[in-house]
């Protein structure tokens, strides 16, 4: 009997010992790594926090897409049709990337109130809407039509 | 017509499937051979009607018939033959159709290559397969219903498939990704066999593992060949961006490899039962998961193109009816199966265990990351997102612990072994490994990532390791060669797959960290430099596709003057969805790829354009698929073939058949 004793108290070590310093872990990783999305009426009331990779979703207003001649880098606004919120992206936007077309940046709030976006992300079908920037757009609507 | 006959097909399918998850219980119960063996006729019929209904699916894909809706929201006239077949499974309808014939293909090969099984195992696990099947046929019939007409007003032209698909990636990749999903149905159908009998021994494990190895070399192979097809076709250049569809298959592959590898723990010494058992319910519940994920579009993700909450919750129940009812069955029954055997903190026992523990681990990790941002969004805690760098900030320090352990898996023996040889055996293999690790990427990149040093050590001592253990079984043989060739396939695709998953890691972590990326602005004439490629842009043509209108650049790629190759990336416009499309151009190579993608025109004559050097990107799927041959080779084992001739024979001939230490 004494071996499967043994071997069952090695068992259970082994099997806590890795639980736990999994939990421990994973939890760890999901803190640091969620990324939050906020609407551009939230960033604009200061809910959202600077130096934090987050989520700005929106429609892009027409005429807003600015591009520099002599570099990637490009300016344009986002707006949940209250608020308007500018983004800044250097690189090649997506092939969906259009004015008024819903997307979502990611990226990092500055204190001057423009997002730095590190990532842009728009959706690979035509109707399609981020569900995100859908449903901020619908509670948007609603609040305005009673 | 014909989209009718494929209707009333699955009509008559879900009669048979009906009389095929009932019928042969009671013959089990009763102890009546007539009534089992209806099982495998009945399963024949249905995957009959199965194949009946596809091919009048396909039929009226490639005859235009747009007056059903499924081949009018996914198909044009103008579309090439090859996408018009595809189609079929482009969409949500088709591709659940798809998995339902698949099901029922396993479930008729269960019923060819169960000859010598005995009789009340063949009819439970062909009901349980019809189970499920009848959960697929209901889904299908009443929420969707691929051959709905659109009766009186149909439209004249299709909508298109959606380009992204017109793909050769998308013609191969679902249905080999599909068998793997569906293949665990099998090991499934047997766990709950064996929870329903009450019994589990070796030889039941016998049965169970060539059926495993089939379905996870083709998740395997299926997996690999999505993360290509992203890879070209979404003009990113990247291989694997922990999107949830991604994720949703690689659960299954996790737990599924977790079963592989406790399968052959439970074949070989009768331990980790009822463990095994559960790895069986859990693979196949997260190919269900998997599919529940994609098709109901309850994630955000580019490939979730089916947005309706009628089927979702569909899946939903069939899911925890599913999950729920395996679960409760095992929680009444799994304590009958013990294991008698003992074995050593020293042990390839205890090392499986490690294995399967690490794996499950990963299966966690992944599983909290992709299902956490749905949960949050449920209960109201916000709308978030969990990025790659969560992942990969526990997926690597597993990977690493994984091969760790797989290094000391060629030496060690069953039960127990002397601990102090095999610390004495590894030192050397460990230290020059590391010494190897820390100079090779030094003298050959001139800079040092910790975690390619890190991979690169592990990769090279279980290298070491594979090569010590050959050298080790040839050294007394008389003519080396012929004894290789004696070898089982047992052996030879353990270690084949094995050899796999290094040459995976030494890919994943040399483009990971080396990879160079540069967006740029290009005129005509101009140039761009990386690494000591130069790409010059010599000219933009207008081309005209048959479905698409495209913007093609010439470029030219030298090295150090050099003339290397032509690029052809392409911007291409589909015609019917108005949507613009980046068709990559690559120059493959064993050591490096080269990668340019058009973005976008900038005023002038002027493009932005994306370029990459990606070392050792190949190397990836070169992994997958040695991983996915070496499991096939296992199949070939001799034992396997036992376990079709022999039901009741003795454990012990299998036993020792594959062993060759």
């Amino acid at each position: 009997m004494r071996t499967q004793q043994k071997q069952r108290l090695y068992l259970v070590l082994f099997i806590i010992a890795g639980v736990s310093i999994a939990i421990g872990l994973m939890l760890f990783a999901l803190g640091k790594n969620v990324n939050m999305f906020y609407t551009p009426s939230q960033i604009v009331a200061k809910e959202a926090p600077t130096q934090t990779t987050i989520r700005v979703g929106g429609l892009v207003v027409s005429g807003s897409v600015k591009r520099q001649s002599d570099s990637l880098a490009v300016e344009f606004v986002l707006t949940d049709q209250t608020e308007q919120i500018a983004v800044h992206y250097e690189g090649i936007l997506p092939d969906l990337f259009r004015e008024g077309q819903g997307i979502i940046a990611l990226g990092q709030l500055q204190p001057n109130g423009i997002v730095k976006a590190s990532q842009v992300l728009a959706k690979h079908d035509e109707t399609y809407m981020p569900p995100e920037v859908a449903e901020s757009l619908k509670a948007v609507h609603q609040k305005d039509s009673p | 017509m014909i989209p009718e006959l494929g209707h009333f097909a699955l009509i008559l399918a879900l009669l048979f499937t009906l009389i095929q998850a009932t019928i042969p219980l009671i013959g089990v119960a009763e102890g009546r051979l007539d009534l089992m063996v209806v099982a495998k006729s009945c399963a024949w019929v249905q995957w009959l009607l199965f194949v009946i209904a596809f091919a009048c699916l396909v039929y009226a894909f490639v005859n235009n018939d747009f007056t059903v809706a499924y081949v009018a929201k996914h198909s044009n006239s103008l579309l090439p033959l090859q996408y018009k077949i595809s189609a079929v499974w482009g969409g949500h309808e088709g591709s659940i159709l798809l998995w339902a014939l698949i099901l029922s293909s396993w479930t008729v090969a269960v019923a060819i290559f169960s000859q010598r099984l005995p009789a009340t195992m063949v009819a439970s696990v062909l009901t349980v397969m019809a189970w499920i099947s009848l959960g697929f046929l209901l889904f299908i019939l009443f929420t969707s219903n691929p051959f709905e007409r659109l009766l009186p007003n149909f439209p004249i032209d299709g909508q298109d498939l959606n380009p992204l698909l017109q793909d050769f990636g998308l013609i191969v990749h679902p249905p080999i990704l599909y068998m793997g999903y569906v293949g665990f149905s099998v090991v499934f159908a047997f766990a709950i066999a064996a929870l329903l009998e009450g019994r589990l021994d070796s030889a039941w494990a016998r049965w169970c593992r060539p059926w495993t190895l089939v379905a996870w070399c083709f998740l395997t192979l299926g997996i690999s060949l999505g993360s290509w097809w992203a890879y070209y076709e979404l003009g990113w250049g990247g291989w694997w961006f922990w999107d949830p569809v991604e994720n949703a298959s690689f659960m299954p592959w996790l737990a599924g490899t977790a079963l592989l590898h406790s399968l052959a723990a439970t074949e070989k010494r009768g331990v980790f039962k009822s463990w095994t058992l559960l790895l069986a319910i859990s693979a196949f519940s997260f190919s269900l998961l998997g599919t529940f994920l994609v098709r109901s579009g309850v994630l955000t993700s580019v490939h979730a193109f089916a947005n309706d909450p009628e089927r979702g919750s569909f899946i939903l129940i069939f899911l925890s009816l599913v999950v729920g009812g395996s679960l409760t069955l095992f929680a009444i029954r799994a304590g009958q199966f013990k294991s008698f055997s003992q074995y050593d903190l020293a042990s390839k026992e205890m090392l499986l265990l490690g294995n399967n523990l690490l794996l499950s681990v990963a299966t966690a990790v992944v599983m909290l990351g992709t299902l956490f941002p749905l949960f949050a969004d449920i209960f109201h805690w916000g709308k978030i997102s969990v990025g790659p760098p969560y992942f990969n900030a526990l997926f690597i320090p597993l990977v690493l612990g994984l091969l760790f352990l797989l290094g000391f898996v060629p030496l060690m023996r069953w039960r127990q072994n002397d601990l102090s040889l095999l610390v004495k055996q590894a030192l050397p293999s460990l230290i020059a490994s590391l010494i190897i690790a820390v100079l090779l990427p030094w003298w050959l990149a001139e800079q040092l990532n910790i975690w390619v040093v890190l991979a690169l050590f592990m990769v090279f001592w279980v290298l070491s390791r594979l090569v010590f253990d050959l050298k080790q079984k040839l050294q007394h043989k008389r003519h080396p060669w012929q004894a290789m060739l004696n070898m089982t396939p047992s052996y030879w695709g353990m270690s084949l797959a094995h050899f796999g998953v290094l040459v995976l890691v030494v890919g994943a972590a040399l483009t990971s960290v080396y990879s160079i990326e540069k967006d740029v602005r290009l005129d005509i004439g101009g140039s761009v430099s990386i690494a000591d490629y130069e790409f010059r842009l010599i000219q933009l043509k207008d081309i005209q596709g048959s479905n698409y209108t495209a913007v093609q650049a010439d470029i030219e790629v030298y090295q150090q003057q050099r003339f290397v190759t032509k690029l052809f990336p392409e911007k291409r416009l589909y015609s019917v969805q108005k949507m613009p499309m980046t068709e990559a151009a690559i120059d493959p190579g064993l050591t490096r790829d080269l990668y340019i993608s058009l973005g976008e025109p900038l005023d002038g004559n002027s493009w932005a354009v994306r370029v990459y050097y990606k070392p050792f990107v190949r190397w990836l799927w070169l992994g997958g698929v040695l991983m996915a041959f070496g499991g096939l080779i296992v199949i070939r084992d001799r034992r396997y073939r036992f376990a079709i001739k022999s039901t009741k024979s003795s454990q012990s001939d299998g036993l020792f058949a594959g062993e060759t230490s």
